[in-house]
């Protein structure tokens, strides 16, 4: 028996807070015996440094385009897998969700490399960028380039 | 004549702006572009060798730049 195509269900930019519950419901399936979800939140604090938000900006044309490219390779490498992914931007509050990759396959192990893989890929390539707001009232673009003291 | 190119987060600070309109005539390369940014005011706050992406892709410096082509400057990413 072979296995079932691989299906790239959504992608997108949002600017509404991310429904993970909505997007767990789109990847199921008959054949699916393993969802993976990642979800990316915003944390309270970076480098010792208090944060009280988080703003992100996109290049929104390019990086739809090339969340679209990811999840189509990431589907080519892994048969058989469904996957959704949604990135938000604006201002968030510490605790919501920036980004959510799911994957659903019919195995754990396709199901959770398809969610790393997706995630990993966003980070390297798609034109997104965030601005902490910090407690102290500063704000700064974040720079992963730049090593972490 | 000029060329747009877009800007984005630490980028549009550093200009002010969110497009810049380079005073360069097409067809040139992306690294004639980056050289003649990296001369306007607070343009040497970019790196030597920014990333661009042309048409929604990224490209690298030697890459063509024709008339209507959208050019952007593309700061290192921060996603997820």
């Amino acid at each position: 028996m072979t296995a079932p195509e691989s299906i790239v269900l959504h992608v997108a930019i949002v600017t509404a807070p991310i429904d993970a519950s909505a997007l767990l419901s789109r990847v199921q399936a008959p054949g699916v015996g393993a969802v993976s979800l990642f979800l990316g939140t915003v944390r309270d604090m970076n480098d010792g440094r208090p944060v009280s938000g988080m703003e992100y900006e996109a290049y929104e044309s390019m990086a739809e385009s090339e969340l679209q490219a990811i999840a189509d390779e990431t589907c080519a490498r892994i048969a058989g897998l469904r996957l959704v992914v949604e990135h938000r931007v604006g201002t968030l509050d510490i605790g919501e969700a920036s980004v959510a990759v799911v994957a659903a396959h019919a195995h754990r192990a396709q199901a959770m490399d398809g969610a790393r893989d997706v995630i990993e890929a966003l980070k390297r390539r798609v034109p997104i960028w965030k601005r902490e707001h910090y407690l102290s009232g500063d704000r700064e673009w974040l720079d992963p380039t730049k090593v972490q003291a | 004549m000029s060329i747009p190119v877009l800007l984005f987060a630490s980028y549009a600070d550093v200009f002010g702006a969110r497009r810049l309109d380079v005073p360069l005539d097409a067809p040139c390369q992306v690294a004639d572009l980056v050289r003649v940014i990296r001369s306007m005011p607070g343009g040497d706050r970019l790196p030597a060798a920014p990333l661009v992406a042309l048409n929604r892709t990224w490209v690298r410096e030697d890459a063509a730049v024709q008339v209507g082509d959208e050019i952007a400057l593309i700061p290192p990413v921060a996603g997820g």
